[in-house]
């Protein structure tokens, strides 16, 4: 029966409903494929066949109730398996953020975003790696191993969120959960050839989400084709009254198979986004991808994001401030492990010190240091002044185009170990994600090609704030005409 | 302390932080409810968000923003019309996040101003900002087979404070324990909170230094911490100006530090000086946008905010005539200038001066005696001015109304029905005492004699006769007369 990992969300929801299948043996297939392959991609860090099981036996229940009175209303995603990345807390599951200095922490409440999608019938699969705390753009960063990409077992997924994306390109889940501090979903979504994507700052709920830049993190989706996004997306978004970053807008129904109309949408494509050292497919791949919407009717021209260069030094002045801040609550007091000492400072000193990587530290060093006495203006002051005239390049932009379209990443999937002695080129694979992030805009990350050694290629398009729909129709308008999101490996 | 007088050539200049909580039922950022942390089990008040759990989010507590913006319109502050959040960063044990969330660079409220009254009369202090922020947990060290624990209790992690800092403006111990006590008359006046500073819901941080006076250059300052009273307050002041003054005779120098008071050994013990002191690495907090205040909302606390303390010390004085010492402490609680004005707007055919005398004397003595704060259910206005207004009409004498007071006290009978009930209904009728007057007289010749022999202070032991004769329900007046007349009545017989 592996076959049923084969099917998109919504025939798999027909599928339950008409009892082509049970949610049982829906779910078996994904824990048997998980079974079979994950040993070798290590994709999740955490499994919970029993559990997910039950649930299934539940939603079958419930299902065959339905079906004797199916005028009655179902839960939309009732008994659709989900991945979770290890970042976001599931009640009862373990929650490591791929950190040591985390291992065995079980938390007592779900995160929102979790929470909606339980009450609306989704069954969890277990939890997806990532790196350390969200810091990374590999998964090499990981406490618990590397995740390799289904493509290429040599190469990394991208991450951070690099679990989940290798999960969903794998047919592990469905879909799947991740999070986007500075381009953790579109990244990973970009290097797995799946669809990721990050939406608005402040439309998903964070709560539940182990902060890393807290005025930069959001939750994402992983899936293939846009209904599956655009379902979940819907499912999670809203105001959160345990989230006072969430704004209160109504989350409209999104219906894609409305009659896909291109010729009045004017698409801008930032010339600060193509440089020279690119990848030569990457390029050709975005430039096809583009004149392919153009050729649906699309308007494009080229724009500018002038302070795009600078995204990168405020990137890493902000995100490490607030992460020096958000991390110092693992002291080995509360709950995590403790590495015992002779004082209370050496239990800080020591289980600090052995538990977290060597990123985490160096982001944290990074952190607190631009936030010191005497630096602070000089750099997170500067930063957040420049963050200002990032937000304003996008907000300018806006008012001649409808999206931006641009690169996720300037090459595809690298081999595993490739940047982990260079910190700076790492950070350098970020470079076209982290604007969206430091404006809160939204992006939406798919497939648009392959380089010569078969590894996919991702776009990016941006919107304005809180214009994920439109977003969605136009990369479904893409997906309807092209066929690079259905491939796999 | 031995008497030291330093004022002629040093000034010490003084500003005061105060905590003070706020009496919300829920924490600042979570919804678990604020217990009393002396008494409460520990750890029974503690949710994700308070105990700094991975991926918890602080949300603010509307009712802490509105007793903050209540007390810094008392302090006659400047609200700012969108305040920041921001993280205090610092490890310790019982500082569940890592940082403390408080607020920096725009506080809720800035620029105010508190009248105090010392032995010299009115003064100003300046308040510089009033903020809010989270409390801390609670560590307690114990020894347990021999080895030592630190035990951590969260109930008070997330409790809501705020911060009050004033301008350097205080120049004594006695202005600072009058800042202090009229600020805790403030919060008890706003229903910010108890003011109990035994169990810490006001907490006073006195910044101390000297100079020479003339100089214009501030001190080297010291901070104080560990005050649990306003009698620890004035004490480790005074003892911190003697300290600063003498180590400046003895031409050394103030070390700015952080000094602990002793209680035991009546000193200022060093802390923590500037070198080890943290920097906080203060910057907004991303989880909380900006705090805007409504402007319609600021109008409405505005105007349910109370007569100010001094306000109404001041208008006691003018409108009811009082004394400046009797205003004092009849404002000192609101809860006792609103049962003073009760009073005097039920008993118009009273002086307030003597309400006042009551309250200050006899009703204060009998709440003492009962061990408890002023509680108008233990005696209700109504019960006072009835009693007040039978003595005023002179059914009963003084002392037995303040008999009969102690028996209204925390009962629920009233003083008409138990002077009733008792026969305490004073005597005026001239002839019953007539009757009580001759026999007095006839029962004790000897000492009429010695009277009419020109020992004329036994009269007021004749008339002491007459009271115990009536049991004390006599009209004096009418007893005096009616004595005076019968002694006059015997000298003359006697003359004949």
């Amino acid at each position: 029966m592996s076959d049923l990992t084969s099917l998109n969300l919504h025939r798999a929801i027909q599928g339950l409903r008409q009892g082509e299948f049970s949610c049982r043996e829906l779910i078996q297939a994904y824990l048997e494929r998980i079974q079979l392959l994950d040993l070798d991609l290590n994709a999740y860090l955490f499994t919970d066949p029993e559990g997910a099981l039950k649930q299934a036996e539940a939603a079958d229940q419930r299902l065959a109730e339905w079906r004797k009175f199916p005028q009655t209303e179902l839960p939309p995603l009732l008994g659709i398996p989900l991945a979770v990345k290890d970042i976001l807390c599931v009640k009862g599951m373990p929650c490591t953020c791929g950190s040591k200095i985390l291992e065995g922490f079980v938390p007592p409440y779900h995160a929102t975003a979790v929470e909606r999608l339980l009450a609306a019938g989704a069954i969890i699969l277990g939890k997806t790696n990532t790196d350390e705390f969200a810091m990374g753009s590999s998964t090499e960063n990981s406490a618990y191993g590397v995740t390799r990409n289904p493509w290429n077992r040599e190469r990394v997924p991208g991450g951070s969120s690099g679990g989940s994306a290798a999960a969903v390109a794998a047919r592990l889940a469905p879909v799947a959960l991740g999070t986007d501090t500075g381009g953790s979903v579109r990244q990973p979504a970009s290097f797995c050839g799946v669809s990721g994507l990050k939406p608005t700052y402040g439309r998903v709920s964070r709560y539940g989400l182990v902060a890393y830049g807290s005025s930069l993190d959001v939750v994402g989706v992983f899936g293939r084709e846009m209904q599956e996004i655009a379902l979940i997306y819907e499912l999670m978004a809203g105001v959160d009254p345990r989230d006072a970053t969430t704004v209160d807008l109504p989350v409209p129904h999104i219906d894609l198979n409305q009659n896909i109309e291109l010729s009045n949408l004017r698409i801008g494509v930032p010339k600060e986004y193509f440089l020279p050292g690119m990848q030569p497919q990457v390029e050709q791949a975005i430039r096809e991808a583009i004149r392919h919407l153009q050729a649906l009717g699309a308007q494009v021209e080229e724009i500018s994001l002038p302070h795009t260069e600078y995204a990168l030094p405020v990137y890493y002045l902000i995100a490490p401030a607030e992460a020096s801040a958000n991390l110092a609550r693992y002291d080995g007091i509360r709950y995590g492990p403790r590495l015992s000492a002779a004082t209370m400072w050496d239990i800080f000193y020591r289980t600090r010190g052995e538990k977290f990587g060597a990123e985490v530290k160096r982001r944290i060093m990074l952190g607190t240091y631009a936030l010191s006495a005497g630096y602070y203006d000089a750099y997170y002051g500067k930063a957040q002044k420049v963050r200002t005239l990032i937000k304003q390049d996008f907000e300018r932009a806006f008012q001649t185009v409808d999206v931006i379209a641009a690169p996720i990443a300037p090459t595809t999937a690298f081999p595993i170990g490739e940047h982990t002695d260079d910190p700076l080129a790492m950070y350098l694979e970020d470079v076209f994600t982290l604007p969206a992030n430091l404006a809160g805009v939204p992006g939406l990350a798919f497939p648009v090609g392959f380089d010569q050694q078969g590894l996919p290629i991702g776009m990016q398009l941006m919107g304005s704030y809180f214009q994920e729909e439109l977003l969605f129709r136009i990369a479904h308008a893409y997906q309807l005409t092209t066929d690079w999101h259905l491939r796999t490996p | 302390m031995a008497e030291f007088d330093w004022t002629e050539k040093y000034e010490a200049v003084i500003g005061v932080e105060v905590h003070a909580e706020l009496a919300t039922r829920s924490k600042m950022f979570c919804s678990c409810a604020v217990v009393d942390a002396t008494t409460a089990e520990p750890n029974i008040a503690v949710c994700p968000v308070c105990a700094g759990m991975p991926g918890v989010l602080p949300v603010v507590n509307q009712a802490a923003v509105e007793l903050g913006v209540r007390l810094a319109l008392a302090l006659e502050c400047e609200i700012l019309p969108s305040s920041i959040f921001a993280r205090k960063n610092y490890f310790y044990p019982d500082l569940p996040k890592g940082y403390q969330i408080s607020q920096y660079e725009q506080p809720l409220a800035r620029n105010g101003r508190l009248t105090i009254l010392t032995s010299q009369g009115e003064k100003t202090v300046r308040i510089r900002r009033v903020h809010l922020e989270e409390d801390t947990g609670k560590l307690t060290h114990v020894t347990k087979d021999g080895e030592n624990y630190s035990l951590i209790d969260l109930n008070r992690a997330g409790v809501p404070l705020l911060e009050i800092v004033t301008e350097p403006d205080l120049h004594s111990a006695e202005d600072v324990r009058a800042y202090a006590m009229a600020l805790r008359n403030l919060l008890r006046y706003c229903e910010v909170n108890s003011g109990d500073m035994q169990k810490g819901v006001m907490r006073i941080e006195p910044n101390v230094s000297v100079r020479k006076r003339g100089s214009q250059q501030l001190g080297t300052r010291t901070e104080i911490k560990n005050l649990n009273s306003f009698r620890a307050l004035e004490r480790s002041v005074a003892y911190e100006i003697e300290r600063q003054v003498k180590l400046l005779q003895a031409g050394q120098e103030v070390i700015q530090e952080t000094r602990g008071w002793d209680e035991a050994q009546g000193k200022t013990v060093s802390q923590r000086s500037k070198e080890e002191a943290h920097d906080y690495r203060y910057f907004p907090e991303p989880d909380l946008p900006p705090l805007v205040i409504d402007p319609a909302w600021l109008e409405e606390i505005r105007l349910h905010l109370p007569e100010l303390p001094v306000n109404r010390w001041r208008r006691f004085q003018s409108q009811y005539g009082l004394s400046a010492y009797d205003a004092e402490v009849l404002t000192n609680e609101r809860i006792v200038a609103d049962y003073f004005e009760q009073a005097v707007s039920q008993a118009p055919h009273l002086s307030p001066k003597t309400i006042a005398n009551w309250i200050c004397g006899e009703v204060f003595g009998l709440m003492n005696q009962a061990g408890t704060e002023f509680d108008p259910y233990l005696l209700p206005v109504d019960s006072l001015v009835e009693l007040l207004s039978v003595l005023e009409e002179g059914a009963i004498n003084q002392p037995t109304a303040k008999a009969i007071l102690a028996e209204l006290f925390g009962s629920d009978k009233r003083a008409r029905q138990l002077i009733q009930e008792k026969g305490l209904q004073q005597v005026s009728d001239v002839n019953q005492i007539r009757q009580m007057v001759a026999q007095v007289l006839q029962e004790n010749p000897e000492q009429v004699q010695t009277y009419l022999n020109g020992k004329e202070t036994l009269q007021q032991w004749f008339f002491g006769q007459v009271m115990r004769l009536a049991a004390g329900k006599a009209n004096p007046k009418v007893v005096q007369q009616v004595l005076q007349e019968h002694l006059d009545h015997l000298k003359t017989s006697a003359k004949r």
